[in-house]
């Protein structure tokens, strides 16, 4: 067994292990730490895949925004050692047989399904390519979706700081 | 083949992971833990882009760039989510989706 497959076991058991904590944690603290460890072994997953950028973006955005900004709205609106009551039985029950149904029916296509790998040689994606494709038009540009995105994150911008605004009663 | 790890290895990876975020988002009540539930989603449908765009067409780039604009949507989604999620939290004292149940203002 080569090293790189012994890394992928142990990414890939971090991957599963720390998703089904995160959904089944009763410290919400605890549960957004291994949301934390959940995206940091995906973004090593994609270091594995030879796409430094997207796994640079993923540890910074991922990883360094959005979970601070979980950790900061679990500190602002609930008491640190609160454990939740766990969920009824029942609705767990429910919960446990339509994931573990879905899980097994896609599993089961997936391995049943054969996968025609790509012949093309594989493109060396380094920072050059990736800011060309960025703001080139037509074949392999992406323009406009940067241009949506960035007026997505305007607007989203904008709504959170309005939303989030303390407004005077009355 | 590609570092002599299968394409199927990641890809039930990545199941396992979404549905770990659907269990999640059917039994939490808080809502803060449900966005979490939802990240998890979010992030595996990203793991299935890229591993596809890496063993499928690595001539091209399209489920790289897509992954990327993902994770910017994501992160708008979760600045909106949290500024609605605190101003909840202002008008009921609680996170709880069983206890918001008024769309008083």
């Amino acid at each position: 067994m080569s090293g790189n497959q012994i890394m992928f076991i142990v990414f890939s058991a971090m991957i599963v292990i720390f998703s089904i904590l995160t959904v089944t944690s009763r410290k919400i603290l605890r549960a957004a730490v291994f949301l934390l460890f959940v995206l940091i072994s995906t973004s090593a997953l994609y270091f594995m895949l030879n796409y430094q950028f997207l796994a640079a973006v993923q540890l910074t955005l991922y990883a360094g925004g959005i979970v601070v900004l979980i950790i900061f709205s679990v500190l602002l609106t609930s008491h640190i050692d609160e454990k939740f009551e766990s969920p009824a039985l029942l609705k767990r029950v429910y919960a446990a047989i339509a994931s573990i149904l879905g899980a097994v029916l896609v599993i089961t296509t997936l391995l049943n399904n054969t996968f025609v790998p790509g012949t093309e040689a594989a493109k060396d994606v380094n920072m050059n390519l990736i800011g060309n494709s960025l703001i080139s038009w037509g074949e392999q540009g992406y323009a406009l979706p940067f241009e949506l995105i960035s007026i997505l994150l305007l607007a989203a911008m904008i709504a959170a700081i309005v939303v989030a605004k303390k407004i005077k009663t009355k | 083949m590609n570092n002599g790890i299968p394409i199927e290895y990641f890809l039930v990876t990545a199941t396992l992971m979404f549905f770990a975020g659907v269990y999640g988002f059917i039994t939490r009540k808080n809502l803060i833990t449900m966005l979490m539930s939802v990240e998890l989603m979010l992030n595996s449908v990203n793991i299935n882009f890229v591993v596809f765009n890496r063993y499928l067409f690595p001539g091209q780039l399209e489920g790289h760039f897509f992954s990327l604009f993902v994770i910017a949507v994501a992160a708008s989604e979760a600045a909106v989510a949290i500024a609605i999620i605190i101003n909840i939290y202002r008008n009921f004292q609680s996170i709880d989706v069983e206890k918001t149940d008024e769309m008083k203002f």
